[in-house]
């Protein structure tokens, strides 16, 4: 490889190079001054912030790097374009909004001393999921993958001397190895069959006509297993509620939106590349008849948000609700791609920008409460409403996003994968799911009776946010908000970024 | 040259393969558990050097030296963390680590 191509090549990996360099400041800057920790957050930002442009620069434009051979009509390990840019973009504006709210967790500032290691895992998260989102290649997926893995189960036990954390932090680990497992074998089938592990190569190879057809659904059950749980889609969600439930709320929130959305990015990037063969120009997908994904999804996806659904109804740790809500979410997040076109994609895109400031904010919320009174039973939350009237408020408007009623931005959300459903006649799809949404109502509004209207034995201590808190909710609720009504924005953004490379 | 035929190499590693996932799911100890994902990790890595061998060039092998890596590490990460949970509950059988329950 000559240099000029070497450069070429490294300039389409900005954002990673920034991230990977802040990463290594910040575990430096932790060994040499290890006296000025508090200046290790604005490290992180600036990180962030530097990455953030180079992710924005690259924006409309398209290509790949680091090619195996030198042959025309070659694709490398890591395509950019504006749909892993886009979740680029998602994860680092997230991760920016993660530092943040890393300053208000009583959790995390009681282990002020190991604040560097904290953020050290946290780029080493952000550093996977962006790989994660860009590669086009099995090693560099499984790499990215394990990289996200490593760093967030020490991040789910970080405060290791708590019982819940280490347990979360186990059974993250046992359930991860398990599922990386399952897919390792499933690519080296993958691998032997098509002697490639790009995705773009693998394409091609796939149509052959003696294909073995029952060892390649294996294998990519196999490759959906890793990233069902990623994703934490029913029948892969068992870690979900016990590692959200026992991990410092910072990382729960974390998980539950940025790690999630890497994994979603990374199962459209393997279903569009490998297993699509072209668009047809209303936007439908045609499938490679080699393994029928739609099915799959289907009965997936219905699974998934039932059972988050229903399980959470008779939770009583908050933080264990919005887990399974968050399950839920995942079942509503793959209607987008069981209907195979790029309508869907849209929607998937819209609903994961909504979905992270309502999911941040309530788990922000919660967290300040959880700070105060130490814990996060719905049962302690009786009377809050009038103890925290500004936090009571502006945690109903998060939990009635969340369920999807207007005039919220999750209402747009969900309006937009009901509309793509329904475009694609599956009509009883979108009933199943609208019942659903139905039956979520009840736990979330179950919180709000509790906060409002029913009376508290004893009088509660007000709970009274610092300016920077209100800031911070203010930050996540405005949009939550405004979004509800004036979301065109955000459509125009999600139509723009829904082309991969080569499609 | 007389070779072994990739078929037993896929036989063998496929066995491998579900002895971890049954491992996996009847043994109780972390530290067992751990090693039965670290041979379902294996047996990838023998499918993915048969097949490379198979089919005549590497990206196979490479592979493999990635995935020894990762398990070193994951080894190392999970290891520490059973460290951990053994200083809370002085025990590393699953069923008593049980704080969480559906």
């Amino acid at each position: 490889m000559d240099a000029s191509l070497l450069t070429e090549n490294l300039s389409y990996i900005l954002p990673e190079i920034v991230i990977s360099a802040a990463l290594i400041i910040i575990v430096l800057f932790d060994l040499i001054f290890h006296n000025d920790k508090r200046i290790i957050p604005y490290l992180a930002v600036a990180g962030l912030a530097v990455a953030g442009f180079f992710i924005i620069d690259q924006f409309s434009f398209e290509g790949s790097a680091f090619a195996t051979s030198s042959s025309a009509n070659n694709f490398g390990m890591i395509t950019v374009d504006n749909f892993g840019s886009f979740f680029k973009l998602f994860v680092v504006c997230v991760s920016i909004l993660i530092v943040f709210f890393s300053f208000s967790s009583e959790e995390i500032q009681k282990t002020f001393d190991r604040l560097g290691e904290y953020y050290a895992l946290i780029f080493g998260m952000i550093l996977g999921m962006i790989i994660l989102v860009s590669a086009s290649d099995l090693i560099l997926i499984y790499l990215a993958l394990e990289l996200l893995s490593l760093s967030s189960y020490v991040l789910a036990g970080f405060t290791k001397l708590r019982d819940r954390n280490s347990e979360a932090s186990l059974k993250y680990l046992i359930f991860g190895g398990v599922s990386s497992g399952l897919m390792l074998f499933g690519i080296s089938i993958i691998y032997g069959m098509t002697g490639t592990t790009n995705l773009y190569l693998i394409n091609p190879l796939l149509q052959a006509p003696n294909l073995n057809l029952i060892t390649v659904s294996f294998a990519m059950i196999l490759i959906f297993t890793g990233i069902g749980y990623k994703i934490s889609s029913a029948p892969f969600h068992f870690w979900t509620p016990d590692v959200y439930e026992g991990a410092p709320i910072v990382i729960t929130a974390f998980l539950s939106v940025a790690s999630k959305a890497a994994g979603f990015a990374l199962l459209i990037r393997l279903i569009k590349t490998t297993f699509v063969t072209f668009t047809s120009p209303d936007g439908y997908w045609q499938l490679i008849n080699a393994f029928d994904w739609q099915a799959l999804l289907i009965i997936i996806s219905i699974f998934t948000m039932t059972l988050g659904n229903f399980t959470a109804l008779w939770q009583n740790n908050l933080k264990r609700m919005l887990a399974y809500s968050s399950i839920a979410h995942a079942g509503y997040l793959l209607l987008g791609l069981v209907v195979m076109s790029d309508q869907g994609l849209t929607a998937i895109l819209i609903y994961f920008v909504f979905y992270a400031l309502m999911n941040l904010g309530a788990f922000y919320i919660i967290m300040l409460i959880a700070n105060k009174t130490g814990s996060e039973e719905i049962d302690d939350y009786t009377g809050l409403g009038s103890a925290a009237p500004f936090l009571g408020v502006s945690l109903a408007i998060f939990l009635v996003s969340l369920t999807g009623l207007p005039p919220t931005a999750g209402f747009i959300g969900k309006l937009y994968i009901f509309i793509a459903l329904v475009d694609a006649k599956m009509i009883a799809v979108a009933i199943i799911a609208l019942l659903n949404t139905v039956v979520s109502l009840y736990y979330y509004v179950r919180v709000l009776k509790h906060m409002y209207l029913q009376k508290s034995d004893s009088p509660k201590d007000a709970i009274l946010p610092s300016t920077g808190q209100i800031l911070f909710i203010l930050i996540l609720l405005v949009p939550t908000l405004l979004f509800g009504v004036y979301f065109t924005p955000i459509v125009t953004f999600a139509k723009n970024s829904i082309s991969l490379l080569g499609f | 040259m007389n070779s072994i035929p990739i078929e037993y190499y896929l036989i063998l590693s496929a066995f491998m393969f579900t002895v971890g996932v049954t491992g996996v799911l009847i043994r109780r100890n972390a530290i067992v558990i751990f090693m039965c994902v670290e041979l379902m990790l294996n047996s990838a890595n023998l499918t993915m050097v048969a097949f490379s061998s198979y089919l005549g060039q590497s990206a196979g092998q490479i592979f493999v030296f990635f995935v020894m890596t990762v398990a070193a590490a994951e080894a190392a990460v999970g290891l520490a963390i059973i460290i951990a949970i053994f200083r809370n509950k002085l025990t590393v059988n699953i069923d008593e680590i049980n704080i969480f329950k559906w």
